[in-house]
């Protein structure tokens, strides 16, 4: 388990994590998304120990993480501007992971960089930026370890590797209880991999829950009212509320029973009732913090 | 052995129930037949094998699955899998019957369309049990001589 108590990192006047507290369970995906500079690779940074919080505690599996090998050895972070030692090939890193990871699974990283199509006696930065990721990724599952940061690592991917690398998460994930923390901005990928998402914004955790529990929680609505139904008074909690002539859309926070019991009470004219998406989540919640982009183009 | 569609709002592992529900009543997958790990299965479709456990579940809840322990899972009653999609089954049908009454369309008119569309639609019914042996080899019979077909085109 990953706990972040009440950390913080300040970069000169800048607070980029803001007191965040956040579970990571074992065993499922966690999805962190965020907006721009909301703080999530920051966040990361910490939890590998790159960075020291300036307030509060990150711990895994209830060891410090900050300058602590036996605690580093539990997990594997690819990071946004991976690093690579200077002319060093495929097989050069794998030598120096093989140092720090005792578990590091040397026949399945000739496997699968052959499967990848990556020559391991090339210098890596002769590879093109995909290839490169996919080098990191590979020598982040052959680490063997027990969790997986991968900070916007299928951005850089093309389809049929983002395929690939989601098998072999899959796979690992039931063979050997891998946990994947994936943080990226492709919503529509994380709906599809993650059991748990927490929502970063300005340094502040918005919400942290179960993907499923989250889209019970929210929904939208659309509806004609009856004459003189002001959307206001049908009882709901209503995070926004859109007008195209008589047709009325809501976004509302509650369970799907209690919005269409508080809907079929006002006897509308018409009503449905539409899951919302993670994007459409996503906006709404950020919208209710003042992330409009509305504000942002006009 | 799946096909999910991205574009569904549905959550996924609603779909994956769905889907291989169907392919328990169209007899792919038949009674007591080992169902695919949830490993292979989470691997070959690139999805979190949560989602498939959550599957699985579901079905196992229904009677649809039932899980030896440390042998897998195994198809379960398929005669309770029929049961309870007519009940779903009823349950369209009665808004259809609605948005007939709506459209103006009387009782006969209604059977008569659902006798075209029954006509239209529904494949042959199900063979039993010892036919259903026979129909199968004879459907391999039929598999073969496509393919020598096949090779002697080739």
């Amino acid at each position: 388990m990953i706990e972040a108590v009440n950390l913080t990192k300040r970069f000169d006047d800048i607070v980029a994590v803001d007191h965040i507290h956040a579970t990571i369970r074992e065993g499922s995906v966690f999805g962190l998304i965020g907006t721009n500079g909301a703080g999530k690779s920051t966040f990361l940074r910490m939890a590998a120990g790159v960075l020291r919080p300036d307030e509060g505690t990150v711990t895994i599996d209830g060891m410090q993480v900050f300058e602590n090998e036996e605690a580093k050895r539990r997990f594997f972070y690819i990071s946004d501007d991976q690093y690579f030692f200077a002319n060093a090939t495929p097989l050069d890193m794998m030598q120096y992971y093989r140092i720090v990871y005792p578990g590091f699974d040397e026949e399945r990283f000739h496997k699968l960089l052959a499967n990848f199509g990556l020559d391991e006696k090339r210098r890596i930065n002769t590879f093109s930026k995909g290839m490169k990721k996919q080098v990191s990724v590979v020598c982040g599952v052959c680490a063997m370890t027990e969790y997986l940061f991968c900070d916007e690592t299928f951005d850089g991917l093309d389809p049929v590797m983002r395929q690939a690398v989601k098998s072999i998460f899959a796979n690992d994930m039931e063979e050997r209880n891998l946990t994947p923390i994936i943080a990226s901005h492709n919503l529509r990928e994380l709906e599809d991999i993650c059991d748990h998402v927490g929502l970063l914004h300005r340094g502040g955790i918005l919400l942290s829950r179960e993907l499923d529990e989250m889209k019970m929680n929210i929904h939208k609505v659309q509806c004609v009212l009856r004459e003189g139904c002001m959307p206001e008074s049908l009882g709901l909690d209503i995070m926004k509320t859109e007008r195209r002539g008589k047709l009325v859309t809501l976004t509302v926070r509650g369970s799907l029973n209690e919005v269409e019991l508080r809907m079929q009470s006002a006897d509308p004219v018409f009503y449905e009732t539409i899951p919302l998406s993670l994007e459409e989540i996503f906006i709404s919640e950020t919208e209710v913090v003042g992330y409009d982009i509305k504000k942002i183009i006009f | 052995m799946i096909l999910l569609d991205y574009k569904d709002s549905r959550p996924i592992y609603e779909q994956v129930v769905e889907k291989l529900q169907e392919l328990m009543l169209l007899g792919v997958l038949e009674e007591d037949a080992q169902m695919p790990s949830v490993r292979s299965l989470a691997t070959e479709l690139s999805i979190n094998p949560n989602t498939i456990q959550r599957a699985y579940g579901e079905l196992e809840r229904n009677g649809f699955l039932y899980t030896v322990k440390g042998r897998g899972s195994f198809v379960g009653s398929i005669r309770r899998l029929r049961e309870s999609r007519r009940e779903e089954f009823e349950e369209k049908l009665l808004t259809l019957a609605r948005e007939a009454g709506n459209i103006g369309l009387s009782r006969a008119e209604f059977m008569e369309a659902a006798g075209k569309a029954y006509e239209r639609g529904a494949p042959a019914p199900l063979p039993e049990n010892e036919e259903k042996a026979a129909d199968s080899s004879a459907w391999r019979d039929r598999a073969s001589t496509d393919s020598r077909k096949g090779d002697e085109e080739g």
